[in-house]
């Protein structure tokens, strides 16, 4: 196996490992979904109308959960160190590592969105897109979020710098997904808020590894 | 591979105090060095400048003929107080993943673990082994996949005397087949190594 094909196994499985990685993404967003018709009230027709928007509440804030671990960890115990002593480039690494997270996090969660929003009373015929714009989503969110991750490293509270580098980053793909799933739910034309979309997951992962392997570098320097 | 490691007139700072300037070292094939110095004197910054991870503020670190960069992705070895193993993974995950990694073979992995004595630990958790088990398959990284460069930060400090002879032994072959270590340590080597004093205003042999 390739050295890049045998990153990406180990981040899947330090990703999906003990402390949870996915089941406490999904059970987090489990848990908003379940108290989000307590705190607006039952009335189906009211619900339905916000389940998809709360689908992309959910999904950003389930996806900032696990960031903080991306790279502190490697970094604390000196393997981002070792990991940087290698041929590959740091660029790739660190896109592989945001990949092990998507693949980790990202999709399961991919996978509950329509779950949870046809609980709540979404179309059925909205749960592909949900799930298709989830996806692409997450792709972003990983991409984006390990930017926030890498220049917290080291820093004291580094989960809250993340947050407050993440989040601007993260208003895009909620607006265009968001807007996407309110068109079709409405009848309109969808197709321009989900190409949006995948247009910023694509400079995302494209862009952000470069500025990633930049904060990496200034970490350890 | 790397048979030369040459540093000229280097001087490196940390968190804007200068630590030491006109340090100038050479080591070639065969060599160890052991760096001393108080707490705080520079020692592991000075390793870690020459894998790479720290821009010197001013000198220059060359490996012979090589490029620099290419030299430090699949040149050399550093181990460090923190060994980068993850305390929930088996030490078979982990010395299998660092033995791709660093580009060495299964084979060089199932001798490195005899030879060090943990094959019969492989399968345990990381964070059930003990302070001189981990530091034992911290090392045996550095036989799984061959490179010439070692940089040792406190190799010794948590092995017993019987692991201190041992790993003497290992690294006297790894000079015999032509390698290079670099050593921060406070108790002497068990193997022949020049000896440098590192001192705010340079080395001192």
């Amino acid at each position: 196996m390739s050295p890049a094909l045998e990153l990406f196994a180990r981040e899947v499985r330090l990703a999906w490992g003990r402390g949870g990685g996915p089941m406490v993404s999904v059970g987090f967003y489990a848990g908003v979904a379940t108290l989000l018709p307590l705190a607006t009230g039952p009335e189906p027709a009211r619900l339905a109308a916000v389940a998809p928007g709360m689908a992309w509440i959910g999904l950003a804030l389930a996806a900032l959960l696990s960031l903080d671990r991306l790279f502190e960890r490697d970094y604390e115990d000196g393997a981002l160190d070792l990991i940087t002593l290698s041929p590959m480039p740091l660029e790739l690494t660190c896109a592989i590592k945001c990949l092990g997270q998507w693949i980790a996090t990202g999709a399961p969660l991919a996978l509950a969105a329509p779950i949870a929003a046809i609980a709540l009373g979404a179309p059925l015929a909205l749960a592909p897109l949900i799930f298709a714009s989830a996806l692409v989503g997450g792709l972003a969110f990983a991409f984006t979020g390990g930017i926030g991750a890498a220049l917290s490293l080291g820093a004291r509270r580094g989960g809250l710098l993340t947050a407050v580098i993440v989040l601007p980053l993260f208003v895009p793909p909620v607006i265009f997904g968001g807007g996407a799933l309110d068109a079709f739910a409405s009848g309109l034309p969808w197709r321009s808020g989900f190409t949006l979309l995948g247009a910023y997951a694509a400079a995302a992962v494209a862009l952000g590894p470069v500025a990633m392997a930049a904060a990496c570098r200034n970490a350890l320097s | 591979m790397i048979t030369r490691l040459e540093i000229e007139g280097l001087a490196l700072a940390r968190g804007g105090r200068r630590l030491f300037s006109r340090l100038s070292l050479t080591l070639s094939a065969g060599e160890a060095c052991a760096l001393t110095g108080r707490n705080g004197a520079g020692k592991t910054s000075l390793l870690r400048a020459v894998a790479g991870l720290i821009a010197p503020e001013a000198g220059r670190i060359g490996f012979g003929d090589l490029d620099a960069a290419e030299a430090r992705a699949s040149g050399l070895h550093l181990l460090g107080h923190l060994d980068g193993l993850k305390s929930g993974r088996t030490a078979r995950e982990e010395l299998d993943f660092w033995t791709r990694w660093n580009g060495g073979t299964a084979e060089a992995a199932t001798e490195a673990a005899r030879r060090l004595e943990i094959t019969p630990l492989l399968d345990l958790e990381i964070r059930r082994l003990s302070a001189g088990q981990r530091r034992r398959l911290a090392l045996a990284r550095l036989l799984s996949a061959p490179r010439a460069l070692w940089l040792l930060d406190e190799p010794l400090s948590p092995l017993d005397s019987d692991w201190r002879a041992r790993f003497g032994e290992i690294m006297a072959e790894h000079l015999a087949g032509g390698g290079l270590i670099l050593a921060a340590i406070h108790d002497p080597l068990p193997i022949p190594a020049r000896a440098v004093d590192i001192r705010a205003d340079g080395a001192a042999a």
